[in-house]
């Protein structure tokens, strides 16, 4: 039994959750009893909550350069986590200034959607801290029911309640499908801890339950990630959420998964890599395949970012196949690179608002380097960015995972990626072709430009870091392989 | 001999009514047996030992899931044969799927083999004086041992919470609600008023 | 199969539910074999008062219900956690009393809000 001593300490160590654990329920009972402006006092408090944990995560980096195991085994704070908690709670920032933003526009802004933003952020910080097959299953389910409630946050949609409830189902399913694999695992090992799990896995030959387990866990992760072929849900949900809120979905929760992933098949399932590997080969390459072909028919922007993020989680799966800290590093540059670019994106099509609302069709970028260079121009760069031409920060995200694929022999899979980044660079240049040589149709609505100082204010600091990364590539890399080394 | 017996009826039950569930043309005769299913998985878990599951299963599904459901399925004002009609295309798919799986799941079993450590390695053995009571068993490690777990669990019903209210609740304009501190607070200077009226004036 | 010590105290339960068994299905079966069966349309048809339905017995109802039961099974689930609790606090010392009071304070935050928000006020 735990001995409320050490309760104390395993407190301290989870500083980062139980903080935010915190902030969620004071948030919601402050808010609750005020009565006026409740929307924009809890979205303010929330933002400045974020900076400071991200202060908090950075503060704890020197007291981890071993990782602490924490609450009787089920909890786990190293470099990595923390590091990754950094990541996820500046794509929270983020995400919340453009959902205040644009709630405010479209006049559904309730105080429950930076309440609930913070705790689907707790949901993901116990993903990446998590040492149990537990605390991974209840994180993601934290993380997961929260996201299904702001997908359908705009009550006065049609799209919305859809978009929550198909999220919903194929999300239950997934959960259902996560929990049966676990089970095997579970009968197989007698725990469920990633310590025992990984001593037990690590000797084992091969075995019919376990790999059906393993492959079921797979299932129900790839549904979280949206790799193909489980990511049917993915386009509906970012059209029919409200646009901010597919922001969220596309900058945040991915991260998380992907993390996730790696530390359960690094730790405990690596003793098993030659079966899991081929299972993650298949996700990638369908991801990376089915990303760029489909992206090329879409009308709809979030629909089109949405197979994009769909290609770009197989480009993340390329290099956990190509394991080891090479590929481990590569997986984290190119989803901080991800992230930001992606966050980019959204800033400009969330600036643009068309009777009120985010702009929804890649037409009505038609002329927009006349109407508004500045949108145009850093749409421009996202977009390179985005389709890997150098010096931009997609290129060495692309960089890098081709570099490890191709170091531990995965070359098919590397020419396969290079190949269908070809092909999906032909979409993102579709959208400059549209800003730059279409001419404007006639009788179309005004395009409006936010006047809000701090949401361009962020894109011109997504902006930046994507422009700007090309100075310092090697320091963010060699950065993330240190980081990973508590993984392996 | 006896437990057999009794295994093998709740069984049959369950199954049979599963089955009822989803091909019940009345979706309120479905919710009915999915609760008589619910009622037999029960009496399996106690035949398993697991009394302690086997009255959650009767609380929480049965007493209020079960009951919702029914509340959803008279709350939905759809037909729903019309419904089915489209559904049966799907059927050779889903039995395609349903057939790999139990594929799958038979080879599993046929060759299913524990680790070879799992006797010292299973996390929490329940010893012999506990196993007589299983709820204290749960609640010796639940608050203690899994206490991160349990506390998170927290956190998830309260975001269910959150999550009806915010679906679900409209506020209302032109309604009237009771408040208790105003009406005990209020003052007779408040509410009655003397007027003075001299005869054959009137107000 | 578990020990027989543990499942004869359940026989109890198993005779109640075969008896019960026995006679719902003797009662039914018994007036379907007895009585007499001469179905008739007007008979069968529904009846309201002498006028033929109006309309199906299957209305939209108010989604406030639906909030009720839904709020309902959070703290029956919240029930559900103080079962193993209350069986086993004399062994979990004072920790484990502690880690409820949290849990609960969880779930108490959660009413606070949902009374203050109006979920559970019915003009």
């Amino acid at each position: 039994m735990i001995q409320s001593v050490d309760v104390f300490q395993d407190i301290k160590t989870a500083m980062p959750e139980v903080a935010t654990a915190a902030f969620a329920l004071w948030l919601l009972v402050f808010s609750a009893f005020k009565k006026h402006q409740a929307f924009a006092v809890a979205s303010f408090l929330s933002c400045a909550f974020l900076v400071g944990i991200i202060v908090v995560c950075f503060g704890m980096f020197g007291q981890y350069d071993e990782p602490v195991v924490a609450f009787g085994g089920l909890y786990i704070q190293d470099y990595f986590s923390l590091s990754i908690k950094m990541l996820i709670a500046l794509g929270t920032l983020i995400s919340l200034i453009y959902v205040y933003f644009d709630m405010k526009q479209t006049q559904i802004g309730r105080f429950e959607a930076p309440v609930l933003m913070i705790l689907s952020m707790l949901g993901m910080f116990f993903m990446v801290s998590a040492h149990d097959l537990l605390t991974l299953y209840v994180g993601l389910e934290l993380q997961s029911l929260a996201l299904y409630i702001l997908a359908s946050f705009n009550r006065h949609s049609y799209k919305a309640p859809e978009a929550g409830m198909k999220y919903f189902i194929l999300g239950a399913i997934a959960s259902g499908m996560l929990l049966f694999g676990m089970s095997f695992v579970y009968g197989f090992a007698g725990h469920t801890g990633f310590g025992v799990l990984e001593e037990v896995l690590n000797g084992t030959t091969y075995n019919v339950g376990l790999t059906v387990g393993l492959a079921f866990m797979l299932v129900g992760l790839a549904f979280k990630i949206s790799a193909v072929p489980f990511h049917m849900w993915t386009p509906d949900v970012y059209q029919g959420a409200p646009a901010s809120v597919t922001a969220f979905f596309a900058i945040v929760p991915k991260i998380a998964a992907i993390c996730l992933i790696m530390r359960l098949l690094n730790g405990p399932f690596g003793g098993l890599q030659d079966q899991w590997v081929q299972i993650v080969y298949a996700l990638s390459m369908a991801s990376m395949v089915l990303g760029a072909f489909a992206g090329l028919v879409q009308t709809s922007i979030k629909r089109l970012l949405a197979y994009s993020s769909i290609g770009n989680i197989g480009y993340a799966l390329m290099g956990i196949v190509a394991g080891g800290a090479d590929g481990g590093a590569s997986v984290v540059v190119y989803m901080t690179v991800y992230m930001i670019m992606t966050a980019g994106t959204f800033g400009v099509v969330l600036s643009l608002r068309k009777g009120g609302v985010a702009v929804e069709e890649i037409a009505d970028f038609k002329g927009l380097s006349k109407t508004s260079p500045f949108h145009a121009y850093a749409m421009t760069l996202f977009m390179f960015s985005l389709s890997g031409i150098p010096p931009l920060a997609g290129f060495f995200g692309k960089l890098v995972v081709f570099k490890a694929a191709v170091d531990s022999g995965y070359i098919v899979l590397a020419v396969i990626g290079v190949l269908t980044s070809v092909v999906a660079a032909y979409y993102y240049l579709r959208i400059i072709k549209t800003m730059f040589f279409d001419e404007e149709d006639a009788g179309m609505d005004e395009i409006q430009i936010v006047p809000y100082a701090a949401q361009h204010g962020t894109l011109v600091a997504t902006l930046a870091v994507v422009v700007g990364f090309c100075v310092v590539p090697a320091v963010l890399i060699e950065y993330a392989e240190v980081l990973v080394r508590s993984l392996f | 001999m006896l437990a057999s017996l009794v295994f093998y009826t709740f069984g049959f039950i369950l199954i049979l009514s599963s089955l009822f569930v989803i091909t019940a043309r009345n979706p309120v005769h479905s919710v009915l047996f999915l609760i008589l299913g619910f009622f037999n998985a029960a009496g399996l878990f106690v035949l398993l030992g697991a009394e302690f599951l086997a009255f959650i299963l009767a609380i929480v599904y049965v007493g209020a899931v079960a009951v919702l459901f029914l509340f959803v399925v008279m709350m939905l004002d759809i037909s729903f044969a019309d419904l089915r009609k489209d559904a049966m295309q799907y059927v050779p798919v889903g039995l395609l799927v349903g057939g790999v799986l139990l594929i799958e799941l038979t080879m599993v079993f046929m060759s299913w083999q524990a680790s070879p450590e799992l006797a010292q390695n299973i996390a929490h053995p329940i010893d012999a004086a506990a196993q007589a009571n299983n709820t204290k068993a749960l609640g010796l490690i639940l608050y203690t041992d899994y206490l991160l777990i349990f506390q998170m669990s927290g956190m998830v019903l309260l975001v269910a919470m959150i999550g009806a209210i915010v679906l679900t609740l409209r506020g209302r304009s032109g309604v009237r609600r009771q408040d208790v501190s105003k009406q005990v607070s209020i003052k007779r200077a408040d509410v009655v008023e003397v007027q003075k009226v001299t005869s054959g004036t009137g107000i | 199969m578990a020990q027989t010590a543990f499942l004869s105290e359940y026989l109890p339960i198993l005779i109640f539910i075969g008896i019960a068994l026995v006679m719902a299905f003797a009662m039914v079966i018994g007036s379907w074999v007895a009585g007499k069966h001469r179905p008739d349309k007007e008979k069968l048809s529904a009846y309201e008062c002498g006028f033929d339905a109006f309309d199906d017995s299957r209305h939209k109802f108010d989604i406030r219900f639906y909030l009720v039961a839904i709020l309902f099974i959070i703290f029956d689930l919240e029930i559900a956690f103080l079962f193993p609790w209350a069986v086993s606090l004399g062994s979990i010392g004072l920790m484990g009393f502690w880690s409820m009071v949290v849990f609960l304070g969880i779930l108490t935050v959660g009413f606070v809000y949902e009374w203050k928000k109006g979920a559970l006020d019915w003009e």
